[in-house]
């Protein structure tokens, strides 16, 4: 692997490749109960807790569909730019697991609910667009589990039935980088929107990953592997940058790459082919009978408008032109929707310039020591505006603020109550500023003479000795004024 | 056309019914009967119908987004024919 | 006492409501009848001790406001009763019980009904002769070795033979009408979306429909009063606005435009059946109706149509019997293997062979020359319908091309056998209601039937021209008891 300006590309005996990448999303809706079903949605709970009789597709039962589920998907196709087909067909795809207990999945196949869209991301060398294919919904598997029982396999049903929908990227990703950006914008989106946690740890968003690799300079694609199911992003770089390296060295032995479906083995980083030939799918979709083509009208769409909330791309523009903030400051203000909540809740009662520094900085610097979430973070959004006032007017100086900051996050304490009982307010009174500095100019008369006859640098040494003298509390704007006249 | 004994023991794989040579043959005699006897809708000039896909005069209805199914497990996996009180247990699965 | 099995559904719950008779002994009456006819193998599960019970508490505490009190009904096992083995018919449900009742069996027992008995069916619900059956043959009660129909044919003989005061059947190509023609009874196939779907085995989503079968139009209307429910469990059911149907029933046809569609005179089809629809037509001129010629000139592609639309959803719909969660499992020595044995030891031939056709139908490269092709055919015949109405209010056909045959006949030839649903099947491609009524016998003194077919949702309009028929006709099924000697 190389990078050049940037570029991902693989270069074997003079050749360069280029990695063509299609990321299927999988993202569990944000719903209290399943697509087709009126059982929880709850993680965690103990085995086929959360079954119904249509879960488990018990003879006679019917699918019935969750209307908060088709919203959230209209609206995440909202959040995507993309065209919201007020027509849509659920099919069945039929095959047979131990976890999927109607044989079928219902699916959306030719007619699904959302089109063509577009994700911004915001790349070091400039923006770029990632098409969308489509955005379809579905419903979830169980799980199998394979390693409790030696001799059998166990299975859960309590995802059955799940709402998810899978977001179909068009092949417009040639980077890992691209694909972490990509995976974090939609997930902010979703976020955003509230139709997806994206909480990876649980599964609730997962992909299958297509991968070919192609000369430079050629436009014919090349014939790529689907790996199924990568549930973090770390593993979808690994297995892309495997299964990329591996369609190169197979183009270059004088090989073909055969269209298959492979799986991304953690433990030993590699992807392996996934079913033999023998076993070929033939998933035989067709329309489910047991439901209607389902049908939106213009005010079902525009009332979900209505609630669509500022996105992150719209939220940057705002920042930077009402606040002035870099495009960088920006993108990482609005990266995770609840980052620019505490952010907009900092800002609205105090300095934006400092707010952006003291959160980027100071207090991100805490969340990643503790590993926490902004959520949890142990300073409130109220006290860090309030130490941000101290400083903007004067009351306390940056360096104090540091260290009343280590004050406040053990306890969320008020940074007025630190500066109060602590005594840490910063000297402002020009007389006594005055009577500190000419206590230090008659103690260091050499000094006063070296200056004076051209030395400038000691001007910091008569400013640290002031502040020294006032245990760091004297306003350092001031004392700088008052020395330069005294000085001079 | 004619559904030879490879297309037939095909099909029974994707159907998960296993077969024997014999019934294969049977069955690929039976199913060209019914083939044959299907072909009949070749006569017919579809290509500006629309297919169609529900016969149901009425629109796709939408339910509130509520749990109403609780915990019936004991109900769920009393009917399973390998017995376990939490799962339902298959043979080992081989990929 | 001797009597009571002969009398009408709708004379039991008069004689129930004036005390003249108890729900004890009506069930007794129908459950020692069905005892002495094990012969016939109408019931696959017996529910009689349990019924008794139940009939007893109602003694005790009768609600004559329900329109069944205390009637003993049998039904078709391809409904799921709670608690009551449910096995439609196969094998690889032999043992199963659901925890649960279908919304139709619900209704009937909202009103007061008492299931003593699940009546034998192909299996599935696939099949025209109730001979695909896991649980052996039906005998037809006109005669022996005749069979009763299919699919509902358990319950076809079930009613005619008098175990049951009226029974309740599936239909999916005519399973409810053919048999109901070939014992003499009377069947009612509603609308797509009149009866709920939830909790009936499925056999093919977009075809299947629940209906009454009865000895008569007026016990017909009152069992599909209370069968036809809009529920939410069913997102195919439809909320439209239903009838008071036996209230309403009345043989006022004055004015009714009836079509008589030319593609529904087969040839070889037997004289009988050409000067029963004769018959048919002079009663309904006779009484102030008006007889249409019309044409359904798609009808000859229906049956290839069905057999193409009807195995695809089966296969399916019969993809959840796996041996996992629930029915019979074959052991495998791992999972695929045994979902193979369990599928061929667990489904019959003729469920298998469905399965296949569905299977080749869906599978990748045929899927647009057989199944869309079929739902293209299947437009086209609905839009004969549409057409028709526009000229007519119910269309008037045999119900079917020949009268019941022997046990075995055409078991050979599947062909042949599913040609027994020509004249049913374009209605449930079109989801229109149907009924059948007895109206003659042929040369063998087997019983015939008349196919009234309405306007989606209009039922209360063949059930009145059906009534008005059935008056004039005055049918009678000379049944003898042969199998209880």
């Amino acid at each position: 692997m190389s990078k050049n300006n940037g570029e991902y590309l693989i270069i074997r005996n003079d050749n360069k490749y280029e990695v063509i990448i299609g990321l299927e999303v999988h993202a569990q809706v944000l719903s209290e109960s399943k697509l087709f079903s009126t059982s929880s949605t709850k993680f965690g709970s103990e085995p086929n807790t959360q079954v119904s009789l249509v879960d488990a597709a018990f003879p006679g039962m019917l699918p019935v569909i969750n209307e908060h589920c088709i919203k959230q998907a209209v609206k995440t196709g909202i959040g995507l730019k993309a065209k919201i087909n007020k027509r849509s067909i659920f099919d069945r795809k039929n095959y047979f697991y131990a976890d999927l207990p109607q044989g079928y999945q219902i699916s959306q196949y030719k007619n699904p609910i959302v089109g063509e869209g577009s994700v911004i991301l915001d790349m070091p060398n400039g923006e770029k667009n990632i098409g969308i294919e489509r955005l379809h919904l579905e419903q979830d598997a169980g799980k199998s589990i394979h390693d409790i029982d030696p001799q059998n396999t166990l299975v859960d049903l309590n995802r059955s039935g799940v709402a998810l929908m899978e977001i179909v990227s068009k092949p417009d990703l040639r980077s890992l980088d691209e694909v972490n950006a990509y995976i974090k914008k939609l997930r902010s989106i979703m976020r955003y929107l509230g139709t997806c946690d994206g909480n990876m740890q649980e599964g609730s968003l997962r992909a299958d990953v297509n991968v070919s690799v192609r000369k430079k300079g050629d436009k014919k694609l090349g014939t790529r592997c689907e790996i199924k199911n990568v549930n973090s992003i770390k593993f979808m770089q690994m297995a892309i940058d495997f299964e990329a390296n591996r369609q190169v060295d197979l183009i270059e032995e004088g090989g073909s790459i055969d269209q298959e479906t492979r799986l991304f083995d953690t433990k030993k980083n590699e992807t392996r082919s996934m079913r033999s030939k023998e076993d070929a799918h033939d998933y035989r979709y067709f329309p489910d009978p047991d439901l209607l083509p389902l049908e939106l009208n213009d005010n079902f769409i525009d009332q979900i408008k209505k609630d669509i909330p500022e996105l992150p791309d719209e939220k940057k523009k705002r920042f930077i032109e009402k606040f002035k903030l870099s495009p960088y400051e920006a993108n990482i203000l609005v990266s995770d929707i609840e980052i620019s909540k505490y952010f907009e809740e900092v800002s609205k009662n105090s300095d934006v310039k400092l707010a952006t520094n003291w959160i980027t900085g100071e207090l991100f610097a805490l969340l990643n020591e503790k590993n926490i979430e902004i959520t949890e973070s142990p300073i409130s959004s109220k006290n860090l505006s309030k130490l941000i006032n101290l400083i903007k007017d004067g009351t306390i100086s940056g360096k104090i603020a540091k260290s009343v900051f280590e004050i406040m996050r053990d306890g969320d304490k008020d940074p007025i109550t630190i500066v109060d009982e602590k005594g840490l307010k910063q000297q402002s009174d020009p007389k006594e500023l005055e009577n500190l500095i000419n206590k230090v100019i008659a103690e260091n008369p050499k000094n006063v003479e070296a200056y004076k006859s051209g030395k400038d640098k000691l001007f910091g040494f008569f400013v640290g000795q002031v502040m020294k003298n006032s245990n760091g509390k004297a306003n350092p704007k001031l004392v700088n004024e008052i020395l330069k006249k005294k000085l001079n | 056309m004619t559904i030879d004994l490879k297309t037939v023991k095909h099909i029974s794989k994707l159907s998960r019914i296993s077969i024997d040579d014999n019934k294969a043959k049977k069955l690929g005699k039976d199913l060209n009967s019914i083939f044959s006897f299907i072909e009949k809708l070749n006569e017919l000039d579809t290509k500006n119908t629309e297919p169609l896909t529900s016969i149901a005069e009425t629109t796709l209805k939408l339910r509130k987004d509520e749990i109403k199914s609780e915990n019936i497990r004991e109900d769920i996996l009393k009917n399973s024919p390998d017995k376990n009180k939490d799962f339902f247990v298959v043979p080992k699965v081989v990929e | 006492m001797s009597n009571i099995t002969d009398l009408k559904l709708v004379e039991l719950v008069d004689k129930i409501k004036k005390k003249e008779l108890s729900s004890t002994e009506v069930t007794i009456a129908f459950i020692e009848r069905s005892k002495k006819s094990k012969k016939l193998n109408a019931y696959i599960s017996e529910n009689y001790e349990s019924a008794i019970k139940k009939a007893k508490i109602f003694d005790q505490k009768p609600d004559f406001k329900k329109k069944l009190p205390g009637i003993p009904i049998a039904v078709k096992d391809l409904f799921c009763t709670k608690n009551i083995k449910t096995t439609a018919g196969s094998k690889i449900l032999e043992n199963f019980i659901p925890t649960y009742e279908s919304t139709v069996t619900q209704n009937i027992l909202d009103e007061g009904g008492i299931i003593i008995g699940k009546l034998n069916c192909d299996e599935f619900a696939m099949g025209s002769s109730n001979e695909t059956s896991y649980f052996g043959n039906v005998q037809n009660p006109v005669s022996e070795n005749l069979v009763p129909g299919g699919s509902s044919g358990g319950s076809s003989s079930a009613l005619a033979a008098k175990l049951t005061p009226a029974t309740i059947g599936t239909d999916t190509g005519g399973s409810i009408r053919q048999p109901a023609s070939f014992t003499g009874t009377v069947g009612l196939k509603p609308t797509y979306g009149s009866c709920s779907r939830y909790g009936i085995v499925a056999f093919a989503s977009s075809l299947d429909q629940a209906g009454p079968m009865t000895h008569d139009v007026k016990d017909c209307s009152l069992m599909f009063e209370i069968m036809s429910t809009y529920d939410t469990k069913d997102s195919t059911s439809v909320d439209f606005k239903r009838e008071n149907y036996f209230t309403n029933l009345n043989e006022n046809i004055k004015g009714k435009k009836i079509g008589i569609p030319k593609e529904y005179r087969v040839d070889g089809m037997p004289k009988e059946i050409d000067e029963l629809w004769e018959k048919g037509i002079k009663i309904i001129k006779e009484n102030g109706g008006q007889i249409i010629e019309i044409s359904l000139p798609n009808t000859n592609y229906a049956l290839p149509t069905y057999y193409i639309v009807a195995p695809a959803e089966a296969s399916s719909n019969l993809a959840r019997y796996d041996g996992v969660k629930y029915g019979f499992r074959s052991k495998g020595e791992n999972l695929i293997d045994m979902y193979e044995k369990t599928r061929s030891e667990g489904f019959g031939d003729e469920v298998k062979r469905r399965i296949m056709i569905g299977t080749y139908v869906l599978s990748s490269g045929y899927y647009d020359a057989y199944y869309l092709k079929a739902q293209k055919v299947r437009r086209l015949i609905k839009n004969d319908f549409d057409e028709a109405y526009k000229k007519v209010d119910a269309i008037l056909t045999p119900s079917t091309p020949s009268s019941a045959f022997k046990i075995g006949e055409k078991l050979n030839d599947p062909v042949s056998m599913y040609l027994n649903d020509i004249f049913t099947v374009p209605i449930n491609l079109a989801g229109l209601p149907a009924i059948s009524i007895p109206a003659g016998h042929d040369k063998k003194g087997y019983p015939l039937g008349l196919q009234v077919i309405g306007k989606a949702f209009d039922e209360q309009s063949i059930l009145n021209i059906a009534f008005a028929l059935e008056k004039n006709i005055s049918f009678k099924n000379n049944i003898t008891d042969w199998w209880i000697k």
